[in-house]
């Protein structure tokens, strides 16, 4: 049929408009994996002797792509270490909210009543409340560092997850094989788990994906506030940080970090877009 | 009514509060099902018949205690399910399944279909490994599928197949009572008759006893021992399947019977049409009395004031109404 094909034809062109981001997306978690090995120095080592050099500066044998930092670190070592740090926290900390928020979206969906009135309620509220002002307090609170960031990431993002999986437990909650799971003896764990997670997890693996892309962004965010990474382990924002210091004589200590994080950020982003299409699509035909 | 029967429904009612604001303070309630009684036998069928929203579903739930009743006592093999904890109704409901309207939602489409009619006997700890692979197998030649079909997923069956399927699956724990809520009127007609075929098959080998849920007079005439007529919520007439279909005494009954389209007879298809006017009432609002009256072409006085109950008339059919003798 021709509407078919049509649909099929704007998918291949879809799909391929999506490659180049989802390459750079692999190039960076090459990165993050393999830092050591590609990373051309120690990212921590200090030479005061090279401090603030520009980028291709070279001395000692060694070339300084990106140049060097104000302790005299070479800048493309630090940025390939601290592509690590930033997906690091990333994930984790869509790991702990998406599990954390879904279950929670799961159990409000399932059991209606006053679960559902306590946990939507504290959904609201958190959802009032700017993520990054309360994620602000509880680092002021807990102290910053890797883990501290990744919990109190986790412990603001969880809502969004929330939302989406209470919604969607509702209208799959009502199918008749929810039903006959119930009459067949499952227990809440295994209908929340067997019947109703897999049915749902489309949207949230869209909306994980999008928040990932965040993520990135907010560690970036409290790290360049003085709030997440401490130096001198590497972040991109912590990088920032200390380079807004010397933006006027050397531009290049903010300017790489920064262009890799928009560069993430985006392909995460489109990435997500086109995962969420996918699926409509397929709810559409299915 | 004895209490050797499979099931005893006495006086079961399910009214569902109208919320209103936080507190869901009730302002009213929809009285889905208000007062119903009749008795289910082991390996007989009972059909129950009436229009959209009469609450013949919700009856159907409420009797396996998907819906709470708010009244009443659902005895069955003389436990009285109504009372009954969430532990000690698990294991009621061993005895007792559904089928459902749509064979398109009642199967989980990221399961395997051997996984989803074995499920029952996995999660009572009856079976696992091998030897629930092989009563699975043994489910499905029963219900007429091949055991090569036992790995896949339910997006690659037809309805057919996929109620074949949910057939299957309830009757892997060995039920005394299924009810079965329109169990064919999402399937083509060419299908229709091999499912009530097979569920009338199930029923000699198994001694299974049906709640069959229909507003499909033929079906119900079909497979049916007895059929029950329910309007807003209760029941009207109850009778023989021979009896009421030859002779319906009840005059909403009556309306029905002379709504199925008969092209074979002559004099049935002459005969006189009974026209209903109006709506169903609202059945959070019913009419006062005989809930009946607003549409009822006899109507009398007392209709509107004395509500009639089921009563057994000459020749055995149980009907609610003032003007029937």
């Amino acid at each position: 049929m021709r509407v078919t094909s049509l649909s099929q034809w704007l998918t291949k062109k879809k799909a391929w408009g999506v490659l180049p981001f989802a390459i750079i997306l692999f190039v960076f978690i090459l990165l993050a994996l393999c830092a050591p090995l590609i990373a051309p120095l120690d990212p921590l080592n200090q030479s005061l002797l090279a401090r603030l050099k520009p980028p291709g500066f070279f001395a000692n044998g060694v070339t300084r792509w990106l140049g060097s930092d104000e302790l005299g670190r070479d800048l493309l070592s630090r940025v390939i270490y601290g592509t690590r740090i930033s997906l690091l926290v990333a994930l984790l900390s869509v790991c702990v909210s998406g599990s954390v928020g879904t279950l929670i979206g799961l159990i409000a969906g399932y059991r209606r009543g006053w679960t559902e009135i306590l946990i939507m309620r504290a959904v609201d509220i958190m959802m009032s409340i700017p993520a990054i002002l309360l994620a602000i307090l509880m680092v002021a609170v807990l102290g910053p560092s890797v883990t501290n960031l990744v919990i109190v990431l986790g412990l603001t993002r969880w809502p969004r997850y929330t939302r989406i999986a209470y919604a969607q437990t509702l209208v799959v909650a009502n199918m008749p094989y929810v039903t006959a799971a119930r009459l067949a003896g499952a227990r809440m764990p295994r209908i929340l788990f067997h019947h109703l997670l897999p049915n749902i997890l489309a949207p949230l693996v869209v909306v994980a994906t999008l928040e990932f892309g965040l993520m990135i962004l907010y560690e970036a965010g409290l790290s360049f506030l003085g709030l997440g990474i401490q130096p001198p382990t590497p972040s991109w924002g912590a990088i920032m940080n200390a380079g807004r210091d010397y933006i006027a004589s050397a531009w290049w200590i903010t300017v790489f970090p920064g262009v890799c994080l928009f560069l993430v950020v985006l392909s995460v982003n489109l990435l997500g877009d086109y995962l969420r299409d996918y699926f409509d699509r397929r709810s559409m035909t299915s | 009514m004895s209490n050797k029967s499979l099931l005893n429904i006495d006086n079961l009612a399910v009214h569902f509060p109208i919320g209103d604001g936080l507190m869901r303070r009730a302002n009213g309630y929809v009285k889905a099902v208000d007062g119903v009684s009749f008795s289910l036998e082991k390996g007989e069928t009972l059909g129950l018949v009436g229009e959209s929203g009469c609450g013949k579903s919700t009856l159907g739930n409420a009797i396996l205690r998907l819906v709470e009743p708010s009244a009443g006592h659902i005895l069955f093999k003389g436990q009285d399910l109504a009372a009954l904890s969430p532990q000690a109704l698990r294991q009621a409901r061993f005895h007792m399944q559904m089928i459902f309207q749509d064979p398109y939602a009642s199967l989980n489409p990221r399961m395997s279909v051997g996984a989803s009619v074995g499920e029952p006997l996995l999660v009572h700890g009856l079976l696992k490994g091998e030897a629930l692979r092989d009563r699975v197998i043994s489910l499905f030649e029963r219900v007429g599928l091949g055991r090569e079909h036992i790995d896949r997923y339910p997006h690659q069956f037809s309805g057919g197949q996929r109620q074949r399927l949910v057939i299957a699956r309830a009757l892997a724990l060995n039920p005394s009572l299924i009810v079965c809520d329109e169990p064919v009127s999402a399937l083509d007609v060419s299908v229709r008759s091999q499912i009530l075929n097979l569920l009338v098959e199930l029923q000699r080998s198994m001694g299974l006893a049906y709640l069959l849920i229909s507003h499909d007079l033929s079906v119900v005439r079909h497979i049916s021992d007895r059929v029950a007529v329910m309007y807003l919520g209760r029941i009207v007439e109850m009778a023989d399947r021979d009896t009421l279909y030859r002779q319906p005494l009840h005059p909403y009954t009556r309306a029905l019977m002379s709504a199925i389209p008969d092209p074979v007879s002559r004099a049935r298809r002459n005969r006189q049409r009974i026209v209903l006017s109006g709506e169903v009432p609202s059945p959070s609002n019913p009419p006062a009395g005989c809930n009946f009256h607003s549409r009822c072409p006899i109507a009398k006085d007392q209709c509107t004031k004395i509500a009639p109950i089921l009563e057994l008339k000459s020749n055995g059919t149980q009907v609610a109404c003032h003007l029937v003798e």
